[in-house]
């Protein structure tokens, strides 16, 4: 009796514990951006020219050269479906679905298939979307915030199935044929 | 004058007839309220004691029993009569409010977003169309007519003082028609939950005099205004090369952003942020340097800018009048 009144005690605690699991996966920040002067780098010495140097763009777009552009996102994108929903609706608002569709490519390249030209990884990503490619992807530097970035590159990346599927999205506001990003398959390079 | 948004303030017919209704029903139901009160005092007051036993408890012969049985029947006919009648006046009060004449209507579209208004005002040529936010001007004395839309979520347009509510659902478009016949500033609300920033999504709708109307939309549908220092010159080449022309448009600029409300006679505007903030350089310095304090939630992104560029923005900002 006693043995089976452990089992229902462990069944329960185990029940409880188990939404805490996806605790961080709707998680929300607000946060308070850094001030532009408080950023370590160039951008706030004597190396500019003139008052006009840094306005196309803000100081922002300065920031973030080639060299600047992180490998790793920091935490709290990849896996946070608050994020990846964000960065979906900037993909509607920028207006990368003008050249992309719907990942399946237009005029641009197919962001839902296994084949990356500039690598699948989130710096990857970020640094196309940043500093634009051959061919007719404009540079997004300065455009965007830190944040905005790197919701975006977790939304592309959930395009092919590279994230959680718990986290990317699973309907899309707007009517859409096809799988949602959460069903899609992972792809992998050079398997087709 | 930030407006009031009171259902017992009318500003114009309609709202004067939904107040009568308001009012035949308050005083039609607290009348039947006071007389059921009586009844039952009275009741209470004549009941039989048991106490003392003087009385029995059913005393009632035949006689006193058809004259109960009167009494009943009576004060269901007269229930009935009530009803039937306040029933009357409701309808009669929704046909009037859609009888409205519409003969040369002022026409807006209102499209609800996450959190904020925008109006779209329609006319010929197309050329004279323009876009502004979250506050609706109106001519006094002219019927308009919104067509509302929402952009993402159920939404819901409530001016009490011009009349009455009406629901804002994706992908189906609804009418709205109301004349404002005294001038002035009245508040609507988006009166259904529509996320974190619901209780901070407020439209004004100012009421002017016809010419003083006609003023305002010859001023809007103008081009921005130019700069005419070097700082707000600034100000314009930090805002068309940041991310705010990413979602905001300013007519005549590169700005051509169609996400977010239009910038191009922001300053003429009485709030921010749908009514979050007063309009002011130090407010506009805010909201661009850290909106989520402000609106937590909102899709306004934080704009990291040095001192000297956020000045110049802020400037240039407050110079679109």
């Amino acid at each position: 009796m006693s043995s089976r009144c452990l089992d229902m005690t462990l069944c329960a605690a185990l029940l409880l514990a188990l939404p805490l699991a996806g605790c961080e996966r709707e998680m929300r920040r607000f946060d308070t951006p850094p001030k532009a002067t408080d950023r370590a780098g160039p951008q706030g010495a004597a190396l500019r020219p003139g008052p006009f140097a840094s306005a196309p763009g803000g100081p922002d777009a300065q920031a973030r050269s080639m060299s600047q552009v992180p490998r790793q996102p920091p935490p709290g994108y990849e896996e946070n479906a608050f994020a990846v929903a964000q960065g979906k609706r900037w993909y509607r608002w920028f207006n990368c679905n003008g050249c992309h569709a719907n990942g399946g490519g237009g005029m641009g390249p197919a962001l839902i298939d296994a084949t990356w030209r500039y690598g699948r990884q989130p710096g990857d990503i970020a640094e196309t979307i940043l500093q634009g490619r051959p061919n007719g992807m404009p540079s997004f530097a300065g455009r965007l915030n830190e944040e905005q970035l790197w919701q975006l590159t977790a939304y592309v990346r959930s395009m092919s199935g590279q994230l959680r599927a718990d986290v990317a999205p699973s309907r899309s506001d707007a009517l859409s044929a096809g799988e949602p990003e959460s069903r899609r398959e992972t792809q992998r390079p050079g398997r087709r | 004058m930030n407006g009031l948004h009171d259902v017992l303030l009318s500003g114009g017919v309609q709202a004067d007839r939904v107040i009568d209704l308001w009012r035949l029903l308050l005083w039609v139901c607290s009348g039947v309220f006071g007389l059921v009160l009586v009844g039952l005092a009275w009741a209470l007051w004549r009941a039989p004691s048991v106490r003392n036993g003087s009385r029995p408890l059913h005393p009632d012969g035949p006689a006193r029993a058809r004259l109960l049985h009167w009494r009943i029947a009576l004060a269901t006919l007269v229930s009935t009569l009530l009803l039937v009648g306040l029933t009357a006046a409701s309808i009669a009060t929704g046909r009037a409010l859609a009888g409205l004449s519409l003969d040369g209507a002022l026409h807006v579209e209102v499209t609800a977003h996450q959190w904020w208004w925008e109006l779209r005002y329609e006319d010929d040529p197309p050329g004279a169309l323009f876009s502004t936010a979250n506050e609706l001007h109106v001519p006094v004395g002219r019927p308009v007519l919104l067509r509302l839309r929402s952009d993402d979520v159920i939404h819901s347009l409530w001016v009490p003082s011009l009349g009455g509510k009406r629901d804002l659902v994706p992908g189906h478009e609804v009418t709205f028609t109301f004349r404002a016949d005294r001038p002035g500033v009245y508040l609507g609300r988006c009166a259904e939950f529509c996320g974190l920033q619901h209780a901070a999504m407020s439209l004004q709708v100012v009421a002017h005099a016809p010419a003083e109307f006609d003023a305002w939309i010859a001023r809007q549908r103008e081009p921005a205004r130019a700069p005419t220092t070097a700082q707000r010159e600034r100000g314009r080449t930090v805002f068309s090369g940041a991310s705010c022309a990413m979602c905001h448009s300013i007519t005549g600029t590169d700005a051509g952003g169609r996400r977010a409300p239009d910038l191009t006679h922001v300053a003429s505007r009485r709030t921010i942020a749908a009514g979050a903030l007063p309009m002011g350089e130090e407010s506009l310095a805010h909201w661009i340097t850290d909106p989520q304090s402000v609106k937590p939630g909102t899709n306004m992104p934080p704009t990291v800018l040095t001192a000297e560029d956020l000045q110049a923005l802020v400037a240039y900002l407050g110079s679109l009048q």
